[in-house]
């Protein structure tokens, strides 16, 4: 019996079928080596983030009264014992850094999945429903972009108080109109398209179409703004931290270190080089993925 | 042109709008009651609170309040700042002009930098030069500008002495400002020295803030001239036998630059995010500083105000940047 599918295909008359979305987007790591260096750096952090209590060398509040503002310890007077030297108060760098990664990771995690699923369920809502709801939802997206990114979460930490949560709501509210932007003009396109229209014939109801036929080919640009979100989400939160506005002190966030190492800048530059160069290798890391990963998934720019 | 431009100005209406009720309700949605916050720590007794209220027109239905409070603020009535008792629109302009320095500088030493790299990139595509400068700006570009700043200080002020640590004149000096620009107000000062010294304060926060766009500007150049490069006209004017450079910098270069403009446009918005962060490590009075010290200080009617002259500047430029481009490009004026 022969195949006439295959057949068909070897002629070029049909195409093979798409490949599944995560094999695309592992080839799309293949392809780019920026974006496979990003992934192994994140992995490798998220590692160390995840076994932090058996990493670390030292737990992250303990403070040894023998050990002021050690430094590290190729430096005359470092010790082996704190290989990126102590703080103020005696804490070790490094264990703190370490610690550091499992707040800004997983912070940085719950800001960009609850910012993407929020996104898209506004985003899909205007592009189905259209006039008012639609233009209503886009108007506010507008006037949430209207302010600088920093400031509008500084307003919102202003209202709420300072806290890691708090600052982790408002990077989400500052990151939430990219998402909607993104998901209604991807989903617009969809939709009118002829395997939308092919499916509405056949029946479907607007959930279906909307969660299952729309959405997943909107998935490519999301899967890059998501990723570059995740880099804006550690920087802003960082940065809030370091203005006294996010996590608060003895958490070992990396932002909240910097702010109070601040005053030591000029007998110690490692309390302050430390923590900020873990912020830019983290940063860095998924910079790298997204620039990757949207030179391989955004049809737009694939040439 | 005219639809064009009504088109435009009118969609900026209704984000307008809403930046107004955003400011209007940030006071409101401070838990607590506004009274006692104004009042702070002190307290504050009934009789005054009530009068208070009265005169702050709390008593009032919401939708009323909303109406005074547009009323105030289109007859420039921000309110008055808690700590120093000062309108806050007044504080606003005084600030201002330090804020517009540094992101003027900031810019102008982005594009003066960032330009040439990316054409330089561009054209020696797939060259060492390229690599290292496009790896370089990534890592601009993913900077925490806060600590990058600290190693400013760290290295050039700290270790070589070279540029002082914060604010935007030494102290020795006392300049009359006429403009509120500091280079231009020390130049108008008959104090020998000023110049150079507001100079030396400015280099740092400016090499600061304009990192990020620094990167953002030579990555746009670089991909956009790429674009332009493979374009037909370009394989023309070479093939007369034009000179290189020619080609490069008369015919390629000016398409390339439309949407470098509109990314150095957008860059606003990041540029003042930065400012918040550059003013506050270096101690420079600007609106960036403000803003921060108002949110310490519970001084809610400095943010309230502050943020809503922010997103007008920002909503003012980024509407500019837009029919500059229309009148760049023809083709996006419908």
């Amino acid at each position: 019996m022969i195949e006439p599918d295959a057949e068909l295909e070897a002629e070029g008359l049909i195409s093979a079928p798409p490949p599944h979305p995560l094999v695309e987007i592992w080839n799309a790591f293949r392809e780019s080596r920026g974006a496979f260096a990003g992934l192994v750096i994140i992995l490798l952090i998220a590692l160390a983030a995840l076994f932090a209590d058996t990493v670390a060398p030292h737990p992250p509040a303990e403070q040894y009264r023998d050990a002021f503002l050690l430094p590290p310890a190729w430096v005359e007077g470092g010790s082996t014992r704190f290989l990126l030297g102590t703080d103020d108060i005696g804490r070790d760098i490094l264990s703190r850094i370490i610690h550091g990664a499992r707040v800004s990771l997983s912070t940085g995690a719950m800001v960009v999945v609850l910012a993407l699923m929020a996104g898209i369920l506004l985003g899909l809502i205007a592009a189905f429903a259209r006039g008012l709801v639609d233009i209503f939802i886009m108007r506010l997206m507008d006037i949430m972009l209207a302010l600088p990114s920093l400031l509008m979460a500084i307003v919102i930490v202003a209202i709420l108080g300072p806290s890691l949560i708090n600052a982790a709501l408002a990077v989400i509210i500052v990151q939430l109109p990219h998402f909607v932007r993104l998901t209604r003009a991807a989903a617009l396109t969809e939709l009118g398209k002829d395997y939308v229209t092919a499916s509405r014939v056949a029946g479907a109801g607007p959930l279906r179409l909307m969660w299952l036929t729309v959405l997943p080919n909107c998935m490519a640009p999301l899967i890059v703004q998501a990723t570059l979100g995740f880099s804006s989400a550690i920087l802003d939160l960082a940065a809030l931290g370091f203005l006294g506005m996010g996590a608060q002190p003895p958490t070992p966030e990396w932002g909240t270190m910097l702010s109070s190492a601040l005053q030591f800048i000029q007998r110690a530059w490692w309390v302050v080089t430390f923590p900020g160069l873990a912020i830019l290798i983290v940063v860095l890391a998924f910079n790298l993925m997204g620039d990757g990963l949207r030179d391989a998934l955004d049809p737009r720019l694939k040439r | 042109m005219l639809k064009f431009l009504l088109t435009r100005v009118s969609l900026v209406i209704p984000t307008f709008i809403g930046v107004t009720l955003l400011s209007f309700a940030l006071i409101r949605l401070v838990p607590g009651d506004p009274i006692e916050l104004l009042a702070g720590e002190r307290g504050i007794d009934p009789a005054r609170h009530a009068a208070l209220r009265a005169e702050l027109g709390l008593d009032r239905p919401l939708l009323e309040q909303y109406w005074i409070y547009i009323q105030k603020v289109l007859h420039g009535d921000l309110g008055v700042s808690i700590v120093t008792k000062t309108p806050v629109l007044q504080e606003f302009l005084t600030l201002f002009p330090a804020t517009v320095e540094l992101s003027l500088f900031a810019i102008l030493l982005a594009l003066l930098v960032g330009l040439p790299i990316g054409i330089l990139a561009a054209v020696k595509r797939g060259s060492w030069f390229d690599y290292s400068t496009m790896g370089l700006s990534l890592v601009g570009y993913s900077m925490p500008i806060f600590w990058w700043a600290l190693l400013l200080i760290l290295f050039f002020s700290v270790q070589l002495g070279w540029t002082p640590v914060s604010g935007r004149i030494s102290v020795l000096y006392w300049v009359e400002p006429v403009t509120g620009f500091m280079l231009i107000d020390s130049l108008l000062s008959d104090e020998a020295g000023a110049f150079r010294s507001a100079l030396s304060h400015l280099i740092l926060p400016s090499i600061a803030l304009g990192t990020i766009p620094l990167a953002v500007i030579a990555r746009m150049t670089r991909s956009s001239m790429l674009e332009v490069l493979s374009e037909d006209y370009i394989r023309t004017a070479r093939a007369k036998g034009l000179a290189p450079w020619r080609v490069i910098v008369v015919h390629a270069l000016r398409n390339a630059l439309i949407p470098v403009i509109t990314v150095v446009g957008l860059q606003v918005g990041v540029l003042f995010a930065g400012a918040i962060l550059t003013e506050t490590i270096f101690a420079w009075p600007g609106v960036g500083k403000w803003l921060i010290e108002s949110v310490q200080r519970r001084d809610y009617p400095v943010l309230q105000g502050g943020v809503l002259l922010v997103a007008s500047v920002v909503m003012a430029v980024n509407l500019i940047v837009d029919l500059l481009y229309g009148l760049v490009n023809p083709r996006i004026r419908r």
